[in-house]
């Protein structure tokens, strides 16, 4: 990289080269969480207009991810009922595993010479779980105010932070996602108070002493916006801009219009919150935006036409069934709860049919949880979303439904290259339930993530225990 | 044809809800009595006159009945019975004028009564009864002061007259709610509870002279004359006094209000430490509703929370009910249910067999309620409330196929049913959304 050639005399950024930069490198560093890049040429240089002082540039990824998989053992998983998560099934089937990666699937005649055989007769295998909608860390138990990280709710638009900045990885949520909930990778998303929320960032399911050592590497930054209710009720109390649905498009409308200005003007001092739009007009940062009513998310849609945007998926969409067409049309998916309703007034047309309806459609479905209880049992609400679509005669398969909390939203992630289904070469992120996952009955046995056995319900010592939670009463009790 | 289809069932809709129950058989049906047994298969229920008559294997007799459903081995079950809840006090959560669940700005506290202000026209209501829930327990919450208010029993049938007893329990929060209702500290709540019970003792002519005084935080009336006087029949033991609390320490300290006040008849909300002091817990007789599925610290009153809590207390011989605030929403008190159902193959953890977990989300909650053998369970003399399954009734997919309560089939239709049917297809190539109805 020659970083210098994009640094003017005042350390900054050029608008031009960095766009140029972005549509080229990407992918490769510039919105991902990657393992950090070599060092800046722009100290060592030998120019003698090199500044005395830089920061890292962006595409250095500051904050880059310091994970590296722990140890596991050459597993073979045999006889169990396989969903690969993109929609396959495969019965008294065989999942091969090793060195964090998944080498084969298949039936019972796979040869396991040279792994660990563990027998899974009567039991099912799923790619991890993921969550595409959590607050793990940013608003952590116990919930006290001093916990309160997820929503910068200073302004309408904050698009300059970054949810890892708040995320404590102590939060014992993790925990109780990985051991009742199978989840091996998650997204957490600033909140939505502010139209525009901030960068979410991409965790991998692992106890960590930092943040860093959670975040998923290589996974796309998200970026979280919201319409409706929130950003015009909190804002619009306190005498201000925005207090309405037209003030909220106002405002993120001029936002764009004051960021595609930043991208095109090479002179621009850096600025945090145009960086994180300009990676969104780029691509390389996907919009996750929070949105109930089905009207409103049509007018997002158009909105991001409008500005050269694309928004990834519309979190909660409660009334996403009624326009499924539209987002089939505009390639966008629906992160959505199974039965939540009711509790504000553009969650009121709440159904439980809305998953199955946008598969009808054939639109994209995700089962999100927004919560670290659900977050404990998405394998429980996709099922009762299956049962209220087959109720209305819409097939849907088990291994569709795994979909929606798996390979789906590993799509919506961007992660979707490296975990998301049981395929050769993909991280060996897998859960082997005790039971079918679609079942109340059922609970993850054992959970690997990259190969390495994070939990195993029938051995204590492979449950983890956050800081917090030690001395403490129930310190490593079931959960 | 698919218009008048619609029109049709619309119609029926409107006009659902008959008011005379008719007697029925339900035969060849996969029974569970909600009383803990496991369920029966073959069995047969019986409805007469609103009332179970019998439940239970079948028999062999012949019925003279109004109507014989053959249940082709489905399960049938006792309605549901939800505690506590708020079902029938709003519309939308965020949507303060719709919704009665709180009242911070009253001078009133122990005083308010659900019972005049429930709706049984609650889009709430339709739907869950439709999700099987027949009963339930249904309340203010405390805001204004540490005292919720009384809550009520109803019904969640289509007639006009949700109340089955108004005034039948009262509420109040100790523990970290209580210390936020009445001034910041655990400590206030104790003496603000210890002296509105000793108001409503000198009011009732059991001991000292009536003060009268309020007791007032800048303006909030944390008790007033007519809050003391609601008192009344919960330090005489007339009326259970429902106490939300968590920590095990703080649920000692309230078992030990008998001390002091004898004759308090109560339960315990949350008990989310319950199983650090279950032991406690069962010897002093108090009955239990606790959330099934909380396992996180969500606040320094549950560091010890776990999903075996209800198990646990239940091994020590605690009465427990399900909360009908374990999800979501009450609806979802069948999934939690199941949820215990697993953990009993999980090493180290305290399961509930099926029959268990059933039974705390229908005939325990009822007798917590004071209908004991009479809701809540299929038997005879109990009401002849009875939902047929499309599935095992805690399975997460399940749904209710035929509701009756008191006897009288109930319609399932809701908002959400309606909306359902409408957008089933997207076309709208002759009109509008608007006219699919």
């Amino acid at each position: 990289m020659t970083t210098t050639s994009r640094m003017n005399s005042k350390g900054k950024l050029r608008g031009a080269a960095f766009a140029a930069l972005a549509s080229s490198l990407a992918l490769a560093a510039c919105a991902t969480t990657g393992s950090a890049s070599g060092s800046s040429d722009a100290s060592s240089g030998s120019d003698d207009d090199a500044p005395r002082f830089a920061a890292m540039t962006p595409e250095e990824g500051p904050f880059a991810s310091t994970y590296s998989r722990y140890p596991g053992r050459p597993t073979a998983l045999v006889g169990a009922t396989i969903f690969d998560g993109a929609g396959g099934m495969i019965e008294s089937g065989t999942v091969l595993f090793r060195d964090g990666e998944v080498v084969a699937i298949g039936g019972s005649d796979l040869a396991t010479d040279g792994y660990d055989v563990i027998d899974a007769t009567g039991k099912f295998v799923t790619p991890g779980i993921i969550d595409i909608h959590s607050h793990l860390g940013d608003y952590a138990t116990p919930s006290v105010d001093a916990h309160s990280d997820g929503n910068e709710a200073t302004s309408p638009t904050t698009p300059e932070v970054w949810a890892e900045h708040s995320v404590w990885p102590q939060d014992p949520g993790f925990s109780r996602a990985l051991a009742n909930g199978g989840i091996t990778s998650l997204q957490i998303l600033p909140g939505s108070a502010n139209l525009m929320g901030g960068r979410s960032v991409t965790l991998k399911n692992v106890p960590s002493r930092t943040v860093q050592g959670m975040k998923f590497p290589g996974a796309p930054y998200g970026f979280k916006m919201a319409c409706g209710e929130n950003p015009k009720r909190v804002y619009g109390g306190r005498g201000r801009a925005p207090s309405t649905r037209m003030g909220n498009f106002a405002y993120n409308r001029q936002t764009w219009l004051d960021a595609i200005d930043y991208a095109n003007n090479e002179d621009a001092d850096r600025d945090l919150g145009m960086e994180t739009l300009v990676g969104v007009l780029e691509g390389d940062i996907l919009v996750h935006n929070h949105c109930y009513r089905a009207d409103e998310m049509a007018l997002v849609m158009d909105m991001a036409k409008e500005m050269g945007y694309r928004v990834t998926a519309f979190h909660h969409a409660v009334e996403a069934y009624k326009i499924g067409d539209l987002l089939r049309e505009n390639g966008v998916c629906s992160a959505i709860w199974a039965d939540w309703y009711g509790f504000k007034m553009e969650a009121y047309d709440g159904i439980l049919e809305n998953a199955a309806l946008l598969q009808q459609q054939g639109a994209c479905v995700v089962i999100h949880s927004d919560s670290d209880g659900d977050i404990q049992r998405l394998n429980q609400e996709a099922a009762k979303a299956q049962a209220a679509g087959q109720r209305l005669g819409i097939e849907l398969s088990d291994a569709d439904v795994i979909s929606w909390i798996t390979l789906n939203a590993a799509k919506a992630m961007g992660i979707d290259e490296m975990t998301g289904s049981l395929e050769a070469g993909k991280m060996a992120d897998v859960v082997l339930w005790n039971g079918d996952p679609l079942s109340v009955y059922s609970r993850p046995e054992r959970v690997w993530i990259d190969g390495a056995l994070m939990y195993d319900a029938m051995d204590r010592s492979r449950r983890p225990v956050s800081d917090f939670e030690l001395g403490q009463p129930g310190e490593g009790d079931v959960k | 044809m698919k218009r008048l289809l619609g029109l049709a069932a619309s119609a029926i809709a409107l006009v659902a809800a008959p008011a005379t129950a008719q007697d029925f058989v339900i035969a060849n049906a996969t029974v569970a009595l909600g009383d803990g047994s496991e369920p029966i298969e073959n069995g047969v229920v019986q409805v007469e006159d609103g009332k179970v008559v019998y439940a239970g294997a079948s028999d062999g007799r012949s019925y003279e009945t109004d109507m014989v459903v053959d249940a082709g081995g489905a399960w049938v079950t006792p309605g549901l019975f939800a505690t506590v809840t708020t079902l029938g006090l709003w519309d939308v959560g965020a949507v303060s004028q719709s919704n009665d669940q709180r009242a911070g700005g009253s001078p009133f506290s122990a005083a308010l009564d659900a019972a005049p202000i429930v709706n049984p026209n609650s889009q709430h209501i339709l739907v869950h009864r439709a999700a099987g829930i027949t009963r339930a327990a249904t309340t203010t919450m405390p805001s204004g002061s540490i005292f919720a208010g009384q809550g009520a029993i109803i019904d969640l049938d289509g007639d006009s007259n949700p109340v089955m007893r108004e005034r039948a329990f009262q509420m109040v929060a100790l523990g970290e709610g209580g210390a936020r209702l009445s001034g910041g500290s655990r400590a206030s709540a104790h003496v603000l509870f210890r002296a509105a019970l000793r108001e409503a003792q000198a009011l009732a002519g059991a001991g000292g002279t009536p003060q009268t005084t309020e007791i007032v935080i800048d303006d909030e009336v944390m008790l007033g004359r007519f809050d003391a006087e609601a008192l009344i029949p919960v330090v005489t033991g007339a009326q259970p006094l429902y106490v939300a609390v968590d920590r095990a320490s703080d649920i000692r300290a309230v078992l030990a209000l008998r001390d002091d006040f004898p004759r308090l008849d109560m339960v315990l909300v949350g008990a989310g430490e319950g199983w650090l002091v279950a032991d406690a817990i069962a010897a002093a007789g108090v009955p239990v509703i606790a959330d099934a599925l909380d396992d996180l610290p969500e606040s320094f009153e549950v560091l010890a929370a776990t999903q075996s809590n209800i198990g646990r207390m239940m091994r020590a011989g605690v009465q427990v009910a399900i909360s009908a605030s374990s999800g979501n929403n009450p609806r979802n008190m069948p999934q939690a249910a199941g949820n215990l159902v697993a953990l009993s193959r999980i090493p180290g953890a305290a399961g509930l067999s099926w029959g268990q977990a059933f039974a705390a989300i229908s005939s325990v909650p009822a007798a917590i309620s004071g209908y004991d053998g009479e809701a809540g369970v299929l038997a005879p003399g109990a009401v002849g409330d009875v939902v047929m399954w499309d599935g095992d009734p805690l399975e997460v997919g399940s749904v209710p196929t035929r509701v009756f309560i008191g006897g009288v089939e109930q319609s399932l239709e809701s908002h959400q049913s309606r909306l359902r049917e409408r957008y089933r297809d997207l076309d709208e190539s002759t009109l509008p959304k608007a006219y699919d109805w």
